[in-house]
């Protein structure tokens, strides 16, 4: 069975269970047993066993920071280190209602600050491409899940590239939907004004399928909406009458390599009869500094709550600022002390207005370049990430290199609209990701034309039926730790 | 050095503003589901949102909105068509978020008045946990363990700041009341002092008398009854009124007044006090009232006190005191206004006088409405003393009975025997005391006119107080000729 689940996308494995020709159990019991092989570091736990009731749709991994009932949910974090909550995540419950169940948590950069899993408390992943390089992140144990064949599909979040960046460098389908369209209760924020529940798929109808569960307003998150509509699967195989405009094709930090397969794609993109023209985004380079005052800001305040009173270890003796220091400076990394030490910062009285006021400014801008976009045409594309999945290590005593990871992806959470990353080829064995954005509420658009271009494309992806333990172990010296659980 | 005269240093005035925190009644809690409770067993109202859980979302209670709605009105304030929530941030283990959700530069509502004092603004915001320290101390500071309780945690908050134009602690202490005495009637808050579900701050400063400057202002934290206000902003006016007095100046910082030693004593300094990096709350949506949920606030408010004391004042003809009491204590003026309607037209002012003083005394804070007693008995029982049917002082006795079981007066009086002595018996009782008193009745006819009250006093006690007091006397002159 288990080279033909291995070629089954999560779709193609459902119909089966539907028809009759799966179990729902066997199926759990199969990607349990997938998981818990699991040599890459994606994983910090895996369900014991085949639930009661298996669903009846595949199951799926989940991202550490979606709170799921007793189950250790720590955002990647020491500070959460054991914390099993007492409630259950919205967007998770949505897909166990709809049949899914929980394969396991996956690793994360630690509250998802990160772009190459590489800040997780609990040891890197590595890239299921190339086991010397990151998957990417900071979904990278989801992203290096669905792409190693460990986890039929999964789910994480997107900040400021969260989801998309991993999904290009690991070689999967990776869904960033509009701000409101999936609830947020129950995801342990990062960016409450950026943050989103997306999915991470072997193709784009997988992505579909999860962003018609997990899609819907939520009684407990304010700011959701739902996608009027719905979401229904894609079936588009055309592009005619469709406009797409291309930009930030002349950054010089693009590697050529990634250019040159994302220049195919726009040639595909023409034989399918859509339109392609460069447009541009003026503002789009302040993305990344306008991000690094934002979210750190929202961050900074996110991140109060871990005080060791109530949850979590506690240290530090004597003292309520000894007990407040002590377990904050135990439990939080290198990049979330940085990151909070920039939001206090960046939201201090009389810095305020110069820093937050100012990035916000530049948040609006960028929202108006996108619509001025939109006016244009049907599609912001571009790469999803100006380089190939990079080496561990490579980037961790740059932060500046690393928070230019994210220079395609961050504009889009600015603006609250949705993007998807499709693999669309490889570039020195690597996989590279084509970047589709739309306006607000254009998930299904979205997906039609993911969906046509992938037919098109026809990116065979990781040979994931490869017994993980006899593949390439280049990397076994700078294995991650063992994952926790 | 120069050596400043008292009269120099009485040339200042006090300017007075307060900040009023009110526990909203509402059912449950500022941003979750959980129900509001006093003095329950710590910690079994609460919920993964109130006690800051990972993941957790705040959703704005809506009643909360309706009540903060219907402050707002009530004090004609305008109210902002879109106001939002901001995060105050601060450390401490009452605060479960590490930040407050509360409204910050545009606030629900501004610029209004409440009698002669102008509200500067009225917003939202939830109340924090409660703390208990073990040890000596009571502050969290040289205490051995501190619990907290998170019951309170996340209780709805109205935050309401006046202007500075309150100019006495008098003032200060009756424009309480008045603020007090409204939100009661408006049943949107329990505004229990000693509970804390009224909390006031006043900032105090003082300026030379006939100036409109404003001068360098200290912080009173949260005295808990409107006693210990007047007193501590007396006491801070006065501490202000020596510091300038010896050539020094005021310092801002928050002050806490021991209304037990009355002793002021500093909390925080301007340098010391927080950078709270407020900034717009991303997990809440604008509050932006509808024209329903504006009209459903405006029918939701009563007439209130200060509108009421007016009427009843020019309306019933009461004195201003009178109908003040009577309009200050809600149930108490909802009970009179009932006993008026039921007595038709019998004398309202002696009905007002029994409702706030023998009726009051009998129920003490409680609700009149919740004693056996009818207002329409009530009103019967003062006609009755009013046509001297029954004298005053029998008329409390039945009260008592009234009060306690219920039922008709004159059913009570007859009962009890308590009806007016008849005249014939009386004149018996007179001529008896009269004769049983030789001294007083020498005493009368040398002009110790005070005398005579030996004599009333043996006809009250013969009579059991059936008789009225003012009769008997006129009798006794009469047969004393004098």
């Amino acid at each position: 069975m288990s080279d033909e689940l291995l070629n089954l996308t999560a779709g193609q494995q459902a119909a089966k269970i539907e028809a009759g020709e799966l179990s729902a159990g066997e199926v759990f019991e199969f990607w349990r047993g997938r998981a818990a092989a699991d040599d890459l570091g994606a994983y910090l736990w895996v369900a014991d066993e085949v639930p009661e009731d298996p669903g009846s749709l595949p199951p799926i991994a989940v991202k550490d920071l979606f709170c799921v009932r007793g189950v250790p949910s720590q955002a990647g974090s020491r500070i959460l280190e054991g914390y099993r909550p007492p409630y259950t995540a919205t967007s998770v419950e949505k897909l166990q209602n709809a049949g899914v169940r929980v394969l396991g948590k996956t690793n994360q950069d630690e509250f998802a600050m990160g772009s190459s899993n590489e800040n997780s408390g609990f040891g890197p992943v590595q890239n299921p491409w190339d086991r010397t390089r990151v998957p990417g992140g900071s979904s990278g144990g989801s992203a290096a899940a669905v792409a190693a064949g460990t986890a039929p599909w999964a789910i994480g979040t997107d900040t400021g590239g969260s989801i998309r960046q991993p999904a290009s460098l690991s070689g999967i389908v990776g869904l960033k939907p509009t701000y409101g369209a999936v609830s947020r209760y129950g995801m342990i924020a990062f960016a409450s004004s950026l943050d989103q529940c997306g999915p991470l798929t072997r193709d784009v109808t997988d992505a579909a399928i999860l962003l018609s569960h997990l899609q819907g307003r939520d009684p407990c998150d304010s700011t959701s909406i739902g996608i009027p509509g719905g979401v229904s699967l894609p079936t588009a195989e055309r592009l005619d009458g469709l406009r797409f405009g291309v930009w930030g094709m002349r950054e010089p930090g693009l590697e050529p390599g990634v250019a040159e397969q994302v220049n195919a794609t726009l040639a595909k993109i023409e034989e399918l009869g859509g339109g392609v023209e460069e447009i541009e985004l003026p503002n789009a380079k302040y993305g990344i500094p306008a991000y690094y005052v934002i979210a750190p800001a929202e961050a900074s305040a996110n991140l109060a709550r871990y005080d060791g009173v109530r949850y979590g270890p506690r240290t530090g003796n004597g003292d309520l600022t000894a007990l407040y220091e002590q377990t904050r400076h135990d439990g939080f990394g290198e990049e979330v002390r940085r990151r909070i030490m920039i939001g206090t910062y960046a939201l201090s009285s009389g810095y305020y207005e110069a820093y937050y006021g100012t990035a916000q400014k530049v948040r609006t801008k960028i929202a108006q370049d996108l619509s001025a976009a939109f006016e244009q045409v049907d599609f912001v594309v571009s790469p999803t990430s100006a380089t190939v999945a990079f080496k561990l290590g490579e980037r961790t005593q740059d932060p500046l290199a690393m928070y230019l990871s994210d220079y395609y992806t961050v504009p889009m959470p600015l603006a609250g609209i949705p993007a998807i990353s499709i693999p669309c080829g490889l570039s020195e064995g690597l996989p590279v990701g084509f970047q589709i954005a739309g306006p607000a509420f254009s998930e299904a658009r979205i997906l039609d034309a993911a969906h046509a271009l992938e037919k098109s494309i026809g990116f065979e992806g990781v040979p994931v039926s490869v017994d993980r333990r006899d593949a390439d172990r280049r990397s076994q010296d700078e294995g991650p730790e063992a994952p926790l659980g | 050095m120069t050596v400043i005269t008292e009269p120099e240093a009485r040339a200042y005035e006090p300017v007075v503003g307060v900040e009023i925190h009110v526990q909203l009644k509402t059912r449950t809690k500022m941003f979750c589901g959980c129900a509001l409770s006093f003095g329950d067993e710590p910690n079994t109202h609460t919920c993964p949102v109130c006690l800051g859980h990972p993941g957790t979302l705040p959703v704005t209670n809506a009643e909360a909105v309706h009540f903060a709605l219907m402050i707002a009105m009530a004090f004609d304030c305008e109210i902002a068509p879109r106001s939002i929530f901001h995060r105050k941030n601060y450390f401490y283990p009452d605060l479960p978020k590490g930040y407050q959700i509360s409204q910050y530069d545009i606030p629900l509502a501004r610029n209004g008045r409440l009698g002669d004092v102008r509200i500067h603004r009225v917003h939202m915001e939830e109340d924090a946990a409660k703390l208990i320290h073990t040890g000596s101390s009571g502050r969290i500071h040289g205490a051995e363990t501190s619990v907290v309780d998170f019951n309170r945690g996340g209780t709805p908050l109205v935050e309401i700041v006046t202007e500075p134009d309150l100019r006495s602690p008098h003032e200060a202490a009756e424009f309480g009341r008045l603020l007090q005495a409204t939100l009661r009637r408006m049943g949107v808050s329990d505004v229990n002092m000693e509970e804390g579900s009224l909390r006031v701050d006043a900032n105090v400063s003082i300026r030379p008398a006939g100036t409109a400057t404003l001068g360098t202002k200290a912080e009173l934290k949260n005295m808990n009854s409107f006693r210990f206000l007047e007193r501590g902003i007396a006491a801070e006016i006065a501490r202000q009124e020596r510091i300038v007095h010896e050539g020094g100046e005021v310092e801002q910082e928050t002050l806490h007044y021991d209304p037990q030693s009355g002793s002021l004593t500093s909390l925080r300094s301007k340098e010391e006090a927080h950078d709270y990096r407020y900034f717009p709350e991303p997990d809440l949506v604008p509050v932006a009232p509808t024209e329903e949920m504006l009209k459903r606030a405006r029918d939701a408010l009563p007439e209130l006190p200060a509108a009421r004391a007016e009427r009843l004042e020019r309306d019933l003809e009461l004195p201003a005191e009178t109908a003040r009491v009577l309009a200050f204590r809600s149930e108490l003026g909802d009970f009179f206004e009932s006993a008026v309607a039921a007595s038709g037209n019998g004398e309202v002012r002696t009905l007002a006088n029994w409702t706030m003083n023998e009726l009051a005394a009998r129920i003490g804070d409680s609700d009149p409405a919740g004693t056996a007693l009818e207002p329409a008995a009530l009103a019967e029982l003062v006609a009755m003393v009013e046509s001297k049917q029954v004298s005053a002082s029998a008329a409390k006795e039945v009260l008592d009975v009234l009060v306690a079981e219920g039922g008709d007066p004159a059913a009570v009086v007859e009962a009890k025997g308590l009806g007016r002595a008849e005249s014939g018996e009386l004149e018996e009782v007179v001529d008896r005391a009269i004769a049983d008193n030789p001294d007083a009745v020498e005493k009368i006819r040398a002009g110790k006119a005070q005398a005579i009250g030996a004599i009333v006093g043996a006809v009250m006690r013969e009579t059991k107080g059936r008789a009225d007091g003012g009769e008997v006397q006129r009798m006794i002159s009469e047969r004393l000729g004098v």
